[in-house]
């Protein structure tokens, strides 16, 4: 699914108007999304069909991937059902290598004919550009895996769920809310498997059922005399988990400032649309806050959006080099700078590592999208900036001989690239919780949850609101806070990190929608963290009369 | 397949609507071809094109209603979308806003959204843009990033009370970033339309990589509240934040069109009095559809007059609970502009700031329709009246609404290319007073 065509539906109840939503799928009946039409067997036929044809035709690498994304969207309103929405796409995508370039095309025709006919396309179109070709492709050398398969380790298959259940659970969450004071509530079910086949002329065939999933919310408490509205998001996180993830667990839960609770891999919404009301409430006459340098301590679904936008996009190697300059823009974390192996990126307690198989994560697979068994590995060990993310055209210009295993396309219609694995802080080696931190600190401000972000096209100088805002004044929580956003210079504000909780306090942040690439692609990533400390950041009062 | 003619849309909307036995039906049929060409460090890294056609059928029983979608046309394929949207609609739960499709409308002549050249468009041409963009850069110790796409489509509507409605358009877009060798300057420049021949990207390219030598060896300069002049594409970065002025978030009391006390701001003065902005298909800058996507009408409407709200937009249900005529959104917008040239109002500017654009423009808070975001690519000190230096890139905190009461100048006003992509906008440059920045950026 498409961003645009996200935005779409999450702003529309079905009414009378239809919107032609081609990247998204087509809508199919409920029963469908149980499908698995195809046997690997069958795919392995038509993927060879792909892969001879390529060899025939000169190339001398292809691969071929097989996929079926399928989508649900659920979107409530108050006490209304606005929108279920059931889609399914097909379809195949071939990339070759022929004349040293790449070259890519892709069919809904999912058969042997319409997949050769296909694969005759992108030999075309590598050969065509191949007059361009400044820089060959080198791909590194990877294991030849034969036939494997990869699942996401789910409990409960989402689609397996009624839809009743899950608009019943919705309805619920909105009740809880309006009961608790707010004067607006939506909330939105978002699940995803994509079935996804891979083969490639290195001998691998690899098969995969990745499922994730997304309850979120937003509550709304106005004030018509005064004319205010303040907003309160949910507090889960997008993961890569079946539908077990909304079934609550006191276990998971992490007590924080003003009653909050946090979730771990369980969610308990009907508690957090309860919780959010009243906070949503509590906003409208919080205290504006006071600009100036404040010790920041950042909960993991704050920090999670910090992390993805100051240490997650510019360590990506194809940013680094300048391909993605015309959009998303470079970076100021250089190869200069990777190369000098002394790069201070943050303080000696900031370990922050990328992988692709943390359980739960969103960019959890077996085997990326160019058939490369995933790993997990260092950006920046004790504080210096150590690696980047590199696919298999790219491990050479870093020296390396394989790949990270990172290379990703958002459906069967796009080409594969290098894209953003999970980026997560390590947690801090002593027992040190949350509440030991607050209690540590003099003046400061808690956040948690997401909020407004922005950074500049090299990835130095960032601006971060949040959803939540507690002041912290001598170890205790004074109250909430409006009007809070900080900030701060990537490389300083990593190096002001002085404390960071331990393991007990980590849990996913997730982002389904991360765009890049001209035409964009989106995809989802988690990012991982304890709640840390940054001393010395710049606080601005965000409050305006118009 | 992707583009079919008005006629040949009409028999396939009309043969799926004859096969609906709900209540009621509406189908939708669209198709776009695309093409693109995408280059970096000098070199094209991917081109390629696309193609895609859909059908989509919405059935209804009483206030339930199902849809699904279908690329194939053979009879047997058009039965089947009709009985899966019914199956979908009869399993459904009830909509209390869920609208009737709307009857036959009278629509305005058609507007200039289509161009046969535009649609004409082959490789070839890509490749040229290409050259045309890496030689000239090349030659001057600069990289050139760009990315150029063309489209052709078509879309049709048609329902069971005997509306249909039918457009095609062309679209050519094209961006391009020029960087220094050395890394100190960065230059940007773009243009969309929906006629090919009044874009020229060779101009575009050199005007980019003008821009990013005149950006080398930037001076930082403390950041605070600054007279800027804002190039078209800047200008129309943060005017469109303003523009999605829904009567029902106003209503409801959470919008930044909402007032104290309850109401909204329809009527009442918001911005500077010199401020117009309508929305009209007919404009032949730029053209949109004269149909809105559940088959209103569109006309000419003012959106903001003399700095007065004229219009709030409503939808066919809210319309329906607030008793008054629907007013679906515009497909393009204008806004008006003067005679001044950027570099009249550099003239006319003692001490102030030129931004080329804006970057990652993110909303702060709704009440006030702040924003934050940074300048990018080409931002420069002005001093009595001439460009001095360039300056290291900024980051603002400023909301649209208080921007167009700090109006100085309008200028002229170019088809908008934002940070986010093309809005379908004429936007004019202009200088604004007192313009918020509040830290500065080391980004090149």
């Amino acid at each position: 699914m498409k961003r645009r065509d996200f935005v779409q539906l999450a702003g529309l109840g079905l009414g009378g108007l239809m919107l032609p939503l081609s990247g998204f799928g087509n809508p199919v009946a409920e029963g469908a999304l149980l499908d698995y039409p195809l046997l690997a067997s069958q795919k392995k036929a038509l993927a060879d069909a792909a892969l001879n044809t390529a060899r025939s035709l000169g190339a001398t690498y292809a691969d071929v991937r097989i996929g079926r994304y399928l989508n649900q969207f659920i979107s409530t309103r108050e006490n209304k059902v606005q929108n279920i929405s059931n889609t399914e796409s097909f379809g195949v995508g071939i990339r070759v290598i022929a004349n040293g370039t790449w070259g890519f095309a892709s069919t809904n025709n999912v058969t042997t004919d319409g997949i050769k006919k296909a694969t005759e396309r992108a030999v075309a179109i590598a050969k065509a550009n191949s007059k361009f070709q400044k820089e060959p492709v080198k791909l590194a050398s990877v294991q030849s895996y034969g036939e494997v398969s990869w699942k996401t380790p789910i409990k409960q298959n989402a689609f397996d769920v009624k839809v009743s259940d899950k608009t019943d659970l919705l309805l619920s969450v909105n009740a809880a809310a309006l009961k608790n004071g707010a004067s607006f509530v939506s909330s939105n079910l978002f699940q995803v498997n994509e079935q996804k086949y891979f083969a490639s002329t290195e001998g691998s065939y690899i098969d995969q059922d990745v499922h994730r999933i997304w309850p979120t919310f937003t509550v709304q408490a106005i004030d018509r005399t005064s004319g205010k509205f303040k907003s309160r998001d949910a507090l889960s996180a997008p993961m890569g988990l079946g539908y077990e993830y909304l079934t609550p667990n006191d276990a998971e839960k992490i007590k924080a400032p003003g009653g909050m609770h946090l979730y771990r891999n369980n969610y308990d919404m009907v508690e957090d649309a309860t919780i959010a009301a009243q906070q949503a409430k509590e906003m409208l006459s919080a205290k504006s806050v006071e600009p100036g340098k404040y010790d920041m301590v950042l909960e993991p679904n704050h920090l999670g959006l910090t992390i993805h936008e100051s240490v997650g996009h510019p360590t990506e190697l194809d940013r680094i080099l300048g391909y993605e300059a015309n959009y998303a823009g470079t970076s100021f974390a250089t190869l200069d700078k990777l190369k000098s192996g002394n790069f201070k990126y943050g303080s000696s307690i900031v370990n922050i590592f990328a992988d692709k198989v943390q359980p739960g994560s969103l960019g959890a697979v077996g085997y990326d999208d160019e058939g490369v068994k995933c790993k997990k590995w260092d950006i920046i060990k004790n504080g210096i900036f150590v690696n980047s993310q590199a696919i298999r055209d790219q491990a050479h210009i870093l020296g390396e001989k394989e790949s990270h295993g990172c290379c990703y396309a958002q459906s069967w219609n796009d080409v594969q690239f290098q894209r953003m694995p999970n980026v997560s802080l390590a947690p801090g080696t002593e027992p040190y919780s949350s509440e030991q931190m607050i209690k540590d600190v003099e003046k400061g401000i808690y956040i948690a949850g997401r909020g407004s972000f922005s950074i500049d096209q090299q990835r130095y100088n960032f601006q971060f609101g949040g959803t939540v805002f507690y002041e912290i004044k001598n170890g205790q929580i004074a109250g909430m806070l409006n009007d809070v956003a900080y900030q701060s210079n990537t490389q300083e504000f990593w190096n002001n990190c002085v404390k960071i909780c331990d393991e007990k306090d980590y849990r996913l942040f997730g982002s389904f929608f991360d765009g890049k690439g001209q035409p964009s692609q989106v995809s989802a990533v988690s990012h991982g963290s304890s709640t840390a400390r940054f001393n010395g950041v710049n606080v601005i009062n965000t409050g305006r009369t118009i | 397949m992707a583009i079919l003619s008005k006629e040949e849309a009409k028999r396939i909307l009309e043969k799926v609507v004859a096969l609906s036995k709900a209540d009621g039906c509406s189908a939708s049929l669209g198709g776009q071809d695309r093409g693109n060409i995408r280059y970096a460090r000098n070199t094209v890294n991917t081109s390629g094109e696309d193609s895609n056609t859909s059908l989509s059928v919405q059935c209804y029983y009483g206030k339930k209603s199902g849809a699904a979608s279908i690329n194939e046309f053979d009879d047997a394929s058009l039965e089947k979308v009709v009985r899966r949207a019914e199956e979908v609609a009869q399993l459904a739960p009830e909509n209390p806003e869920f609208m009737e499709p709307l009857g036959p409308q009278t629509y305005g002549p058609d507007s200039k959204t289509y161009i046969e050249s535009t649609a004409n468009i082959k490789p070839e041409y890509r490749a040229q843009v290409a050259a045309d963009s890496i030689n000239p850069a090349a030659a001057k110790d600069v990289t050139a990033a760009g990315y150029l796409e063309d489209s052709k489509g078509f879309f049709a509507i048609a329902n069971s009370k005997g509306l249909f409605a039918y457009n095609k358009s062309t679209g050519v877009d094209f961006t391009v970033t020029m960087r220094t060798n050395d890394g100190t300057g960065s230059g940007w420049a773009a243009a969309t339309h929906n006629d090919v021949s009044k874009i020229n990207p060779a101009i575009i390219s050199k005007r980019a990589i003008d821009k990013a030598v005149m950006s080398r060896e930037a001076k930082a300069i403390e950041p605070g509240k600054y007279t800027v002049v804002l190039e078209a594409s800047a200008s129309a970065d943060l005017v469109r934040l303003m523009l999605g002025m829904n009567a029902r978030t106003a209503d409801e009391g959470r919008s930044f069109l909402s007032k104290k006390g309850g109401g909204t701001k329809l009527g009442e003065k918001l911005v500077d009095e010199r401020v117009n902005i309508y929305t009209d298909p007919w404009n032949e800058d730029v053209p949109a559809a004269v149909w809105a996507g559940d088959g209103q009408p569109r006309k000419k409407v003012d959106i903001i007059k003399n700095g007065v709200v004229a219009n709030l937009f409503y939808d066919r249900y809210w319309a329906s609970q607030k008793n008054v005529a629907p007013l679906p959104f515009g497909g393009n917008t204008i806004m008006e502009g003067g005679t001044a040239s950027v570099e009249d109002m550099i003239k006319d500017t003692k001490k102030g700031i030129l931004v080329t654009r804006f970057w990652y423009i993110r909303p702060v808070d709704p009440q006030t329709l702040l924003y934050t975001g940074l300048t990018r690519d080409g931002t420069f000190y002005i001093e009595n009246g001439k460009i001095k230096h360039p300056i290291k890139n900024f980051r603002f905190n400023e909301s649209p609404i208080i921007m167009l009461n700090n109006l100085e100048t309008l200028g002229r006003q170019e088809r908008a290319v934002t940070s986010e992509g093309s809005p379908n906008a004429f936007i004019p440059s202009m200088k604004i007073r007192d313009f918020t920045f509040t830290s500065l950026s080391d980004a090149v």
